[in-house]
């Protein structure tokens, strides 16, 4: 709603197109306790947000001198001063909010704040669920949302899509900042679960957006989407209850979501296409692996070889130590610490965890 | 850390003859030796594979086909890495594939732009 809004009124009204969607839920929470919930609630939201949003304009004189003779101008409805439209179909919902991705994810704002616009803006978050799921106050996130929004103004981010060449180096963007949502609700130290969920489907539903448009429905896109798709399958094995999560090893696979797990491998299909092999794509195939609960040999050969290259494109600490537990399947202890002594990760807690496990286990 | 080129030369002779399931012995040598150089953070790039077939030019316009038969050893691919100096790049190289196949790793300084 606030990207249809914004996208009729431009980016510099972002903060009153927020207003009118907080007032129309306010209206929708007082009008249906008072007379019920109504026949199409959906509908009813966008008429009294498209009522609320014409109303507020209407009294601002600047709006009425500049603004909506360009709106209508644009329209081609020049002639009838009383023309005013917001399409709420969903064509336009789609596209409103695929261009609002775009000029959230913009890399003139750090990562952190291109995440809480999104949340914020697209997904409809309040400041305290995004301040909890970042682990700090609501003070910080309005600050840093502030401070962000100016930045969009200040650097004059369009509400459009980038031309058709600029897509490719700006998907990039949007492919990473999807997935630092979906890390960040996958990973996250809350332990409000239905939070963390929730922000691992805004995630993959953005991600779907993006397959909707055939210059963002890139090979990549879909690899991205298979990741999130055989991570969230497991959603339920991982923590079935308030407790710690559950390991891997330990984890009941009949809790595994097995329509996401059919989801993932088509969307892992779809990707097979094209030159480009990117992270995405390895850490699909690594994590569609884990999908199968058998240890085979053969199965951590390949998890083994997924990692090699998954270090070769992007290297962190986290990709290699999984290497190294990788390794020590597929060839065995002995290299497996001689290797892990030279990661050179003395004090990560997780080098610590692995080295530990790994010299406890009887060398023959 | 600084860069180095560490190139891959192989014995004279036709590759084309070693059996697929050796091929894929070797192959996974490789992989893995490779990727114990990314696990450490130390690989800047993969580098390329060359074909073992090719031409030389020589002054005067005269062109030779390879192999190349004037040298025991032909260039077969490079990757490079990050090392803090010579014998460390030298360290790294150490346990490289190439060598139980009777070839030899040459490690090279590279300038810095």
């Amino acid at each position: 709603m606030v990207a249809v809004i914004s996208n009729l009124f431009g980016l510099q009204h972002m903060g009153t197109a927020e207003d009118i969607v907080s007032e129309t839920f306010l209206t929708a929470a007082e009008e249906w306790e008072a007379k019920g919930i109504p026949p199409n609630p959906t509908a009813w939201l966008y008429t009294v947000a498209k009522r609320k949003t014409i109303h507020l304009f209407r009294r601002r004189e600047i709006f009425e001198r500049k603004v909506l003779p360009a709106i209508r101008a644009a329209a081609g409805r020049e002639d009838d001063p009383e023309w005013i439209d917001i399409d709420f179909s969903p064509e336009h919902i789609r596209d409103s909010q695929l261009q609002m991705l775009f000029a959230v994810c913009t890399p003139a704002i750090v990562s952190e704040a291109q995440i809480g616009l999104a949340l914020r803006i697209l997904c409809g978050f309040g400041i305290d669920e995004i301040a909890e799921a970042f682990l700090t106050g609501k003070e910080t996130i309005n600050k840093r949302l502030f401070r962000a929004k100016e930045k969009l103004r200040e650097a004059d981010i369009r509400l459009e899509l980038p031309s058709a060449s600029e897509i490719p180096a700006r998907l990039d963007n949007v492919l990473h900042i999807i997935y630092l949502l979906f890390s960040e609700g996958y990973y996250s130290q809350t332990r409000n679960r239905v939070l963390q969920k929730e922000l691992c489907w805004e995630a993959i539903r953005l991600g779907v957006l993006l397959t909707q448009y055939e210059l963002t429905n890139r090979p990549k896109t879909n690899a991205l989407l298979a990741l999130m798709c055989f991570h969230a399958s497991r959603f339920d094995a991982r923590q079935p209850g308030e407790a710690e999560v559950i390991l891997y090893d330990q984890q009941d696979e009949h809790l595994w979501d097995a329509d996401l797990i059919r989801r993932g491998m088509q969307y892992l299909a779809l990707s097979a296409t094209g030159e480009q092999l990117s992270s995405y794509h390895l850490e699909a195939r690594i994590a569609s692996w884990h999908c199968i609960k058998e240890d085979t040999p053969g199965k951590w050969e390949e998890i083994l070889q997924l990692y090699n290259q998954l270090l070769m494109v992007n290297y962190s600490p986290g990709v290699a130590l999984n290497r190294t537990f990788a390794l020590y399947k597929a060839n065995g202890l002995e290299q497996a610490l001689i290797e892990l002594e030279k990661l050179n990760l003395e004090g990560n807690y997780f080098y610590n965890v692995l080295r530990d496990y790994l010299r406890r286990l009887p060398l023959h | 850390m600084k860069e180095f080129a560490l190139l891959f030369r192989f014995p004279n002779g036709d590759p084309g003859n070693i059996p697929p399931e050796e091929f894929k012995t070797i192959a996974k040598k490789w992989q893995d030796w490779a990727g114990g150089i990314a696990a450490q953070g130390r690989m800047s790039n993969g580098g390329l594979r060359l074909d073992m077939s090719g031409k030389v030019l020589k002054p005067g316009g005269v062109v030779t086909d390879g192999p190349f038969v004037e040298i025991r050893e032909v260039l077969g691919s490079f990757i490079v890495v990050k090392a803090e100096n010579l014998d460390d790049a030298t360290t790294l190289a150490h346990g490289c594939p190439v060598l139980v196949q009777n070839g030899s790793v040459e490690i090279r300084p590279l300038f810095s732009h």
